[in-house]
């Protein structure tokens, strides 16, 4: 199985080819639309955690030059649907525009449009509200508490979600294990924060009653819950895919930003921009990601290996609902990691509190979940005194035991995850590696190794919603392509999505390129509109080199099939007769048709053409997640995503005792994605996501005083890592293709920010062991770790 | 207010706000959209601009007070529609990018960089570009774009020499 397949286009050297527009500042994004007659909205704020809205008076705002409307929340909720909640939580209701009460500081109260932007703003400083402060809970814990002040009253509490699962025999194996313990770890609030901010251009066209929307938008169904949500036809919504995105790694997902565009554009019949601003999109955006607290039991045996694990995960959802449940059943699909575990008690809960409302982050939970994971594995060496590595190496399933069912029901389709550590470890020469430490270590440094090994689950379905949602049967999450040869027999396709930076049109062009053994190149991508495009989901869940690889790969053979049978019946044979080479058919006599001549006969000779065939060239597939297809079993089971890919990294950390400030010497991953379709990309998308993973670890959060107030107002507050932070990585890469998709290939567009906050970690916890210092909660700040560390040293010092 | 401003070696005169920007009178009333916004206080490097040959962060000026000085967008950077220019091919190259947001003022920095310094270390290109963030690629790639246009430069001009 770990025969890398031959191919031409696939996996070779080749350029992306969406980089040329890019490079030349000739990507479309959303804030470079300039529609006449263009209206602009600010937003104006609550500057409250908790409170009732007592009065509201426009009058000032509203005689301001340029301003058109103010509209706020009351007049909003009457016309628009609430937006969609995942799990079935009817009273917990969320409105663009605060309706009556306000639930968490900055959110959004009321829109004032205007001629400029400029004239916005001023004009949003003008609208006079009055609240009355209410009660409000912004720790999880307390908020979990039946006592905490509900964050919507009419919901009764705080509690969005409380389920335990039981897969296997847990009190059992607890029971039969040599040695128990438990560890708490917390993942704290951050997010993917992209350079661009959300921006949406909305435009009613009363005369075609459509509903023509440019956003820079990477979400599934997007233009189906705008129709909901504004009351209009499906096919009055018409999103416009052809929008660059400038990042967005899962939280580009401003739905009530659009709908109040949509209502504002509707009711004032002129197009309306809403574009935040970065303390808009850190504080109201309703952007955040994961806030966790892990309390895990570990069962384990004398000799390394991990029976049973209990874990209660308690999420801070923020004031709405929205999808942030969710979260926390996607690990359900690799809530094992690489690991043979027996049995796992998971405890899911999700809880409302007057913090701002989060959206999926990259790897949807996953890279919390492993952080915990792994935290649990440095754990268990410790308490054992084993070597890190090799208990890893105990616990991990095997190549042959593949395709493996875990405890909680998916299976996984295929790894090699020794032979990819044996890789790491020779390349890093693991001895030296260790001496290294050692040496840095015996020269005054804290030093320290990390070790991570974690799974990327990949082809997203969404199994967790049917899950976590019974209302919700949901098992079709579907991705299309089309391809047209036209008359000149050249090749367009089209894809039916934005993209925020994975290539999607080199990965189409690619894949159709290898199959239909055309240079990509001469392959023309377009991207459709909502109302032209065939189903799709997005490219959520590290889906789309599965999905939309499958999709173009399945689209392209269908070609070739219809070809064969055109060619066939010139022949006079069987389609199975008709061989394909470089889009020359040739029958076993020897006897051709060249492309063009074939092409000439779809598009020009009906006469020519078999019973039954459709002239012209196109064809479409959609095509079905692999695997996924059943709803879950009464007992909480089911097969999540159908692609697993595997990284380990293995690092070297410094830090300064004084500073607190952590480097890192060393960085290298192995990762197998199964067979890589464009290198160059899925090497991006890696040191991205270990960068993005370096910032979750050390750097970004969003912290929340006392009061609620969010303290992070800027890029000064919250920080990102620069090239000064981000090490050099060093890549080692293996192929353990997928037998469940077409080419083999596996998900990456989460690798590296799955594992990499788990190995900084380790690596910082190793560091500063000596000291008897333990960090179980992320982000560990510079400030945290020189106060912990100068604490540590007066301790030892008296 | 009217002002002229030189723009990629021409001139145009606009009428703006006092406090316009210049980032927004370039997006706005020149319609250069290759300077993009990401934070508009100063962090993030997304609107990047040479003025006079140097990177300058063009949410911090105001438009006004960019008149008598020689700007330059990304735009400038391709000789001619279509084709690229050496360090914008070297980005493309080695993927030096993913969504492109931050890629202009990449590009500018880069450029400024290889005017003073035609072989930088990697250390220099990592000081050099430490004022542009770049949320998806980790900077990997970038570094490899500008070392490797720093090799096709030096190339470049040796022939130019000949
Ligand atoms: S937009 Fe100017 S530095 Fe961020
Ligand atoms: S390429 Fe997306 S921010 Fe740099």
């Amino acid at each position: 199985m770990n025969e890398r397949p031959k191919f031409r286009f696939v996996s070779a050297d080749r350029r992306v080819r969406e980089d040329r527009r890019f490079v030349a500042g000739m990507g479309k994004y959303v804030g470079d639309i300039a529609e006449a007659g263009m209206l602009h909205v600010a937003i104006v704020h609550a500057p409250y955690t908790a409170a009732k809205i007592v009065s509201f008076d426009a009058s000032r705002a509203l005689a301001m030059p340029g301003v058109v409307a103010v509209v706020e929340g009351e007049e909003l909720s009457t016309n628009v649907e609430p937006l969609m909640n995942g799990l079935d939580t009817p009273k917990v209701q969320r409105y663009p525009l605060a309706v009556k009460h306000v639930r968490y500081n900055g959110e959004w109260v009321a829109a004032v449009v205007a001629q400029t932007r400029a004239q916005a703003e001023d004009a949003a400083e003008c609208v006079d509200v009055e609240y009355e402060p209410l009660p409000f809970v912004i720790d999880a814990e307390e908020a979990y508490r039946p006592s905490s002040p509900p964050v919507h009253a009419a919901h009764g509490s705080n509690v969005l979600l409380d389920r335990t699962f039981n897969w296997g025999e847990i009190d059992e194996d607890f029971a039969a294990s040599d040695h128990q313990l438990s560890l708490r770890v917390t993942w704290g609030r951050s997010s993917t924060v992209p350079l661009e901010t959300f921006g949406v251009v909305a435009m009613w066209d009363p005369w075609a009653e459509v509903m023509d929307v440019r956003a820079s938008i990477q979400m599934p169904k997007y233009a189906d819950q705008i129709a909901r949500a504004m009351r209009l036809p499906g096919n009055a919504v018409r999103v416009h895919y052809d929008i660059d995105v400038g990042g967005s790694y899962g939280v580009k997902r401003g739905i009530k930003h659009t709908v109040l565009a949509c209502y504002l554009s509707m009711k004032l019949k002129q197009p309306v921009r809403l574009i935040e601003d970065r303390l808009e999109n850190m504080s109201s955006g309703d952007a955040h990601g994961p806030d966790r607290i892990f309390d895990i039991d570990a069962a384990f045996n004398r000799d390394g290996i991990v029976r049973s694990m209990k874990m209660r995960a308690l999420d801070n959802a923020g004031a709405y609902a929205g999808r942030a449940p969710f979260q926390l059943g996607k690990p359900i699909g690799a809530i094992v990691g690489p690991y043979k575990i027996n049995s796992v008690r998971y405890h899911a809960v999700s809880v409302t509190s007057n913090k701002a409302v989060q959206e999926a982050v990259r790897g949807f939970g996953q890279s919390p979940t492993n952080y915990a994971i792994e935290t649990m594995m440095d754990r268990v060496a410790e308490h054992l005194g084993m070597d890190r590595v090799e208990i890893r190496r105990r616990n991990f399933i095997r190549a042959d035991e593949f395709p493996y069912l875990i405890p909680s029901g998916t299976r996984y389709d295929s790894g090699d995850y020794h032979t990819v550590v044996d890789k790491v470890m020779k390349h890093v020469d693991w001895p030296a590696f260790v001496a290294e430490r050692d040496r840095l270590r015996a020269n005054g440094a804290y030093a320290g190794i990390g070790i991570a090994a974690c799974l990327e689950p990949s082809g997203g379905n969404s199994s967790f919603e049917p899950l976590l949602n019974p209302a919700n049967t949901t098992t079709t999450w579907m991705e299309s392509c089309r391809i047209n040869v036209d008359a000149l027999g050249n090749i367009t396709a089209t894809i039916h999505t934005t993209s925020s930076g994975q290539g999607h049109e080199t990965l189409a062009s690619t894949v159709i390129g290898e199959v239909l053994e055309f240079d990509p190149d001469s392959i023309r991508i377009v991207r459709t509109d909502s109302l032209t495009s065939l189903p799709g989901n997005s490219p959520v869940g590290s889906r789309m080199a599965v999905m939309l690889g499958g999709s173009c790969y399945l689209a392209a053979n269908k070609l070739k099939k219809k070809l064969k049978a055109i060619a066939a019946h010139q022949f006079d044979c069987a389609p199975e007769d008709v061989d394909y080479v470089q889009g020359v058919l040739r029958a076993k006599d020897g006897r051709t048709l060249k492309w063009a001549e074939m092409v000439n006969i779809a598009h020009r000779n009906f006469h020519l053409l078999p019973e039954d065939c459709e002239p012209g060239l196109e064809v479409t597939n959609v095509y079905q997640v692999p695997t996924g297809t059943d709803l879950p079993t009464a007992d909480g089971r089911v097969q999540m995503y159908p692609c697993h890919s595997f990284e380990f990294h293995c690092i070297l950390v410094t830090i300064d005792p004084d500073t607190g400030k952590v480097d890192i010497p060393r960085y290298v991953i192995g990762h197998d994605c199964g067979t890589v379709i464009n290198p160059h990309i899925v090497k991006g998308m890696t040191l991205g996501g270990i960068a993005h993973g370096l910032g979750a670890a050390l750097m970004e959060e969003f912290v929340y005083d006392g009061e609620g107030q969010m303290m992070a107002q800027s890029f000064m507050d919250y920080l990102l890592p620069s090239s000064h932070e981000v090490p050099q990585v060093e890549i080692v890469h293996h192929c353990t293709p997928s037998p469940f998709t077409v080419m083999g290939q596996k998900g990456s567009g989460e690798s590296g920010y799955l594992g990499a906050p788990a190995a900084i970690s380790g690596a910082v916890n190793d560091a500063v062991r000596s000291l008897g210092i333990r960090f179980n909660r992320l982000p560990m700040r510079m400030t945290a770790i020189s106060d912990a560390i100068a604490e540590a040293k007066s301790k030892q010092s008296n | 207010m009217k002002i002229t401003l030189h723009v990629n070696a021409g001139e145009r005169t606009v009428d703006v706000e006092p406090r316009t920007t210049l980032l927004d009178c370039l997006r706005d009333e020149l319609r250069l959209t290759g300077a993009h916004s990401g934070c508009e206080h100063g962090v993030c490097g997304a609107c990047t601009v040479l003025i006079d040959g140097e990177p300058a962060r063009s949410c911090l000026m105001f438009a006004p007070q960019a008149e008598g000085y020689e700007i330059t967008t990304v735009e400038a950077m391709s000789p001619a529609p279509g084709e690229l220019g050496i360090i914008q091919d070297a980005f493309c190259a080695a993927h030096g990018m993913q969504c492109g947001y931050c890629t202009p003022g990449m590009i500018l920095t880069a450029h400024a960089l290889l005017k003073h310094n035609p072989s930088p270390t990697r250390a220099e290109i990592v000081e050099a570009i430490s004022g542009n963030l770049c949320r998806c690629t980790g900077y990997g790639q970038i570094v490899e774009a500008i070392e490797l246009a720093a090799q096709r430069l030096r190339g470049a001009n040796t022939e130019a020499a000949r």
